[in-house]
């Protein structure tokens, strides 16, 4: 008895205006970066940070305000014969699919047009991998609170942190320990933020590590190699399969 | 058919059921009613496996319901306020249900039919009226065949048409053997339905028992007076 959640969850949110807007917002930035760069090197560079502040965003937002919405859809799934854990896979993979659909049409075909090798199929796998990581968040913050607002709260706050607050505190960090050698440490401190290590993956493909300093040859020695790589990308996956898991076993538990 | 022993939850500081047992048998159409808050969603959700006791049990067909899902086969329910994703279209929601339930059975599309929703199926549910809705979520509840029905204030929100028509169906349904149950306010309504009655106070059962018996006993011809009667007599104690 294999059903298929997901899939009727991707057919609503495909039609949903949100979805579409921002489908169409990524395809218009990413064009248009593109076809006024004509240093792909440069619009990659461009385009990566205005992925890693859209794509978090939506994906945490949407993900935790459908949940908050579906909440008496959810209740009619439970009087339904089946899991409780395969509806929560079910509405996790329905919008995975349908916010990484929206980012592969949005921002992936021109990546794919325009950028070359190795480094557009990064670009392209990190978007995918971010989206993922923002909607296992989202589902945290849902079942964190039983309160629409205060989840949504949560969302906005989580999404700040990890875009901005995170790197003004590494900053403050580095200012304050700048006597030590802490170069490796960043290395790890990294790998507390999903953002950051995507836009490493990204930054070592373009071979402008350069510009992060020594700081950057550290990361190259350790992220450059296969093992880094493995690692890094480990790292990413943790950050989507620990806050689902958390989310999972939250659902499983509570009253609806 | 369903046995409740001893059932009790409490949501931080609030108890909302205290010990509560009830046995249903099939062929029973029962009316649950009871002021607000006083734990009648609760108890239903429970014998849905939405809320987790504190403590007790409920057993279906003899069999304790708690970390199982299959006994939820025999149940269809239809909720107070149904709501369903803005851009799944009817055709969509029926059609998601079934794939769930994956049942083999004849399914019962007399509703879908009699409602009429056969000629909507394409329309997107945000933009049905609440009363639409309604019928969506009764034609779900009926059409696997279920043994049981728990129906949360069904005719709320229906117009005149559409709550007889569903009235016919719940007395339909309850002649073939089928355990109904009704959370309603209007007592009038269930008149005509109900053959046992479970009035719940303040998360505890006051009595259950059949409704000509509570009609006997308080010397009144209809439900709503007997319960007005219960109620008044009450307030002079």
């Amino acid at each position: 008895m294999f059903n298929k959640i997901h899939r009727f969850i991707v057919a609503d949110i495909l039609k949903n205006r949100i979805v579409l807007v921002y489908t169409l917002l990524l395809a218009v930035l990413a064009w248009s970066v593109f076809s006024l760069e004509d240093d792909s090197h440069k619009g990659v560079l461009t385009l990566l940070n205005i992925v890693l502040l859209t794509t978090p965003l939506v994906s945490i937002i949407f993900t935790t305000i459908y949940l908050y919405n579906s909440a008496e859809f959810i209740e009619l799934l439970l009087s339904q014969p089946i899991r409780r854990a395969r509806i929560w896979t079910g509405l996790f993979f329905g919008l995975f699919f349908s916010l990484a659909l929206a980012f592969i049409i949005g921002a992936g075909v021109p990546i794919l047009l325009f950028v070359t090798g190795a480094k557009a199929t990064i670009l392209l796998v990190m978007g995918i991998l971010i989206t993922a990581v923002f909607v296992a968040l989202g589902f945290l913050c849902a079942i964190i609170s039983r309160d629409k607002a205060r989840g949504i709260g949560i969302a906005i706050l989580l999404w700040l942190f990890f875009s901005l607050l995170f790197d003004g505190l590494v900053l403050f960090l580095l200012f304050q320990l700048s006597d030590y050698p802490i170069e490796k440490a960043m290395v790890g401190v990294s790998a507390l933020n999903p953002i950051d290590l995507a836009r490493i993956f990204i930054i070592l493909q373009l071979d402008v590590s350069a510009m992060l300093g020594y700081t950057g040859a550290i990361f190259k020695d350790f992220f450059g190699t296969g093992l880094g790589t493995a690692i890094g990308f480990g790292l990413l996956c943790i950050w989507v399969i620990v806050p689902y898991l958390i989310s999972l076993r939250m659902f499983v538990r509570k009253d609806l | 058919m369903i046995e409740i022993q001893h059932l009790s939850k409490r949501f931080g500081k609030f108890q909302v059921l205290r010990d509560v047992s009830l046995s249903c048998a099939p062929g029973q159409c029962i009316a649950l009613i009871g002021p607000n808050g006083c734990g009648k969603t609760t108890l239903i959700k429970s014998i849905l496996g939405m809320v987790l006791p504190t403590s007790g049990s409920i057993l279906f067909k003899g069999k304790v319901i708690a970390k199982d899902f299959h006994y939820r086969h025999h149940i269809g329910y239809m909720p107070q306020k149904g709501r369903y994703p803005d851009n799944m279209t009817i055709g969509q929601v029926i059609e998601m249900i079934k794939d769930i339930r994956g049942s083999k059975e004849k399914l019962d599309e007399q509703l879908i039919d009699e409602f009429g929703l056969h000629d909507i199926l394409e329309k997107r549910m945000r933009t049905l009226s609440g009363g639409t809705t309604q019928k969506v979520s009764a034609s779900l509840a009926f059409l696997f065949n279920p043994d049981v029905l728990i129906l949360d204030e069904p005719t709320a929100g229906l117009d005149p048409l559409a709550a007889e028509i569903l009235k016919e169906k719940i007395i339909s349904e309850h002649q073939k053997g089928k355990l109904v149950f009704i959370t309603s306010h209007l007592l009038s309504e269930l008149d005509d339905l109900v053959t046992h009655v479970v009035m719940m106070q303040e998360g505890e059962i006051r009595f259950h028992m059949p409704t000509d018996a509570l009609k006997a006993s308080t010397n009144t011809s209809s439900l709503a007076k007997a319960i007005t009667h219960l109620l008044k007599q009450d307030h002079v104690q």
